[in-house]
């Protein structure tokens, strides 16, 4: 039975990202533009569920990594030339990775409700210095730069089309998922998952809890980077109000919307977001975010588990 | 020596004079906001994200209020009173299902609810800021300065309303019952006392001290959709520093970090001036994660 339903996991997973693969032939522009942002703010949202569905730890600070990302690579882009997509996604990562590994240093102190503020205050904190540091940073405007060739090092470049830049987010997501779900049932993330459960507990088994905790939250500051790098890479830009904490605030609905501690239920939540928004906001302009918001507290309040929980022992075996 | 010497006499004194009093009049504001929010979080374990939009929303109910009757201190009364109920309606609609739930759950609820509030505002008021004329408007001679009385009658007002609340706690009816339930929930409800209508009381007190805070900020700065935010993220940190859940240590905090930040702003821009606040809140975390203002526990 067990290997069976396995068997049947992987066969929708190849269907799904096959269909992912194919959609940008037949769409137009528009949507497979949304479809590649449905994919990107879908990484950042499973990245954050590592922490919130695993962990048990509410981020409120995914912004300041999905930011320092952005601004990575910007750094990359805009230094060296000719531009190198390798090099702006490392450098991404490193940005991203160094704010993560400071913001889980100090929040990883506390726990629950502490942890949510913490990390919103230090999402604040960069906010203010990316902000204000308008020499570097750009201010208020951001920086803007040109795209960087699709790259083999060494071997091979061509300019990204829009469906080569499609593909490629397409390929990183795929990658980046399968190597989330494999941490998450590999021991590592057994411990993190019996540090949901019961902390105390796992601390009293001999595990160094807060050292689990601090690799988790960098674990998934790399990932939200490079969600990052990826969303820099598509707009062009970097702009402070990706670092605001209403970014932050969004990667939270996308995983209660999709159902948290499901890795693909976050990016349900994301391209269900989206499209409510592009659909809602023709009739609301742009104070969609009331009835989102209103539908986001019934969804707290009535479906805690997200509009993937009931299929969670399904896909997640 | 010398050096110290002049140090010493390069400290701009007036600044810092003015500084101070400026940094107790915004201290006193954020004790009010902060202990609306430390009171709702020590009793129900509710983190109130929306705590800023009942803020936002308690200013542009006075400036409606204001232009209707053209009386202050109406205004003031009755954004308190409105926003007092409607923080009831919202902790009995989205907070009293999470009851018993895993307490992060909260945080999710009052972030929707601020979601909604804070684009309800740009929506009824549009994103022009609005002015609340302040009731008095007489100064005097701080130094250089032509300092407003209402300053200082903002701070000695939201003194006077956190004092009212303390008399209220130690000596009132209501007040017992909600330290009994900050005590032991499941005891106090063997003893009889109504926790849940206590938990929807303490909320629609805690949304009026917001409501109040954000009148008589509202002539001080704008009044606009976004100006939630800031303050709540403020609050946020003052109650971590003082001590969550802890009365006292909140107000000591508020009246630390505004001044902190007053000072710091003689020397960086106000915007850069946070930056106080956070580094605080780190060290806080590094040394007393407990909170700087409360008794080490035993």
């Amino acid at each position: 039975m067990k290997k069976r339903s396995h068997k049947t996991y992987w066969i929708g997973f190849c269907v799904v990202v096959a269909l992912l693969a194919a959609a940008p032939l037949a769409l137009p522009d528009f949507w497979r533009r949304f479809l590649t942002e449905i994919l990107i703010w879908g990484l950042l949202a499973m990245s954050s569920d590592l922490l919130v569905g695993y962990t048990g730890m509410l981020s409120f600070g995914h912004s300041a990594f999905f930011g320092l990302g952005m601004y990575g690579a910007a750094a990359a882009l805009l230094t060296v030339s000719p531009p190198n997509l390798w090099l702006a996604v490392g450098c991404g990562l490193v940005g991203a990775a160094g704010v993560a590994l400071f913001a889980a240093y100090f929040s990883t102190r506390l726990r629950d409700i502490y942890f949510a503020i913490t990390t919103l205050i230090f999402s604040q904190i960069f906010y203010v210095i990316i902000f204000t540091w308008t020499d570097v940073t750009g201010g208020e405007n951001g920086l803007t730069f040109r795209r960087p060739p699709l790259s083999i090092p060494w071997i091979y470049a061509t300019p990204f089309t829009n469906e080569t830049l499609h593909w490629f987010v397409l390929a990183v997501v795929t990658a980046s998922y399968l190597i989330l779900r494999r941490i998450t049932q590999s021991p590592f993330g057994m411990v993190l998952q019996s540090i949901r459960e019961n902390e105390n507990r796992t601390r009293a088994v001999g595990y160094p809890v807060e050292r689990y905790k601090v690799v988790a939250v960098m674990l998934s500051g790399l990932f939200a980077g490079l969600a990052g790098v990826l969303y820099a890479i598509q707009n062009r830009f970097a702009a402070p109000d990706f670092v605001y904490f209403l970014v932050s605030g969004e990667t939270v609905i996308f995983n209660v919307m999709g159902g948290i501690g499901t890795l693909i239920g976050p990016i349900v939540g994301a391209g269900f977001f989206l499209l409510l928004r592009e659909t809602l906001s023709r009739f609301f302009t742009e104070y969609y975010l009331i009835p989102v918001g209103m539908m986001f507290i019934a969804m707290v309040i009535f479906m805690p588990q997200g509009l993937l929980g009931f299929a969670r022992n399904w896909l997640n075996r | 020596m010398s050096a110290i010497l002049e140090i010493f006499a390069a400290i701009p004194y007036d600044q810092v004079l003015i500084q101070t009093v400026n940094g107790i009049v915004t201290g006193m504001i954020l004790a009010l906001v902060a202990s609306g929010l430390t009171l709702i979080f020590g009793i129900m374990d509710v983190v109130n994200f929306a705590h800023g939009e009942l803020f936002m929303l308690g200013a542009y109910i006075g400036v409606v209020v204001l232009a209707t009757t053209g009386s202050f201190w109406l205004a003031l009364l009755i954004a308190t009173l409105i926003v007092a109920l409607l923080g009831a309606a919202l902790q009995i609609v989205t907070l009293r299902p999470l009851l018993g739930r895993d307490p992060l759950t909260t945080i999710l609820a009052t972030f929707g609810v601020s979601l909604v509030l804070q684009n309800y505002a740009l929506w009824q008021f549009g994103p022009v800021a609005r002015k609340i004329q302040e009731p008095i408007t007489g100064s005097f001679q701080l130094l250089y300065l032509e300092y407003p009385w209402y300053r200082l009658l903002i701070a000695a007002l939201s003194a006077a309303i956190i004092g009212a609340l303390w008399l209220f706690l130690k000596f009132g009816t209501w007040g017992i019952w909600i330290r009994a339930a900050t005590q032991d929930r499941v005891m106090a409800q063997a003893m009889g006392i109504p926790v849940p209508w206590v938990h929807t009381g303490v909320f629609a007190i805690g949304a009026g001290m917001a409501a109040a805070s954000g009148v008589l900020f509202g002539p001080l700065v704008g009044v606009t959709h976004a100006m939630g935010l800031d303050w709540v993220l403020k609050a946020f940190i003052v109650v971590v520093v003082g001590g969550m859940g802890n009365l006292g240590g909140s107000i000591a905090a508020a009246v630390f970090i505004s001044l902190l930040e007053a000072y710091a702003s003689i020397w960086v821009s106000p915007a850069q001036a946070v930056i106080v606040s956070f580094v605080v809140l780190i060290l806080t975390l590094l040394i007393r994660p407990t909170g700087l203002f409360v008794p080490t526990p035993k």
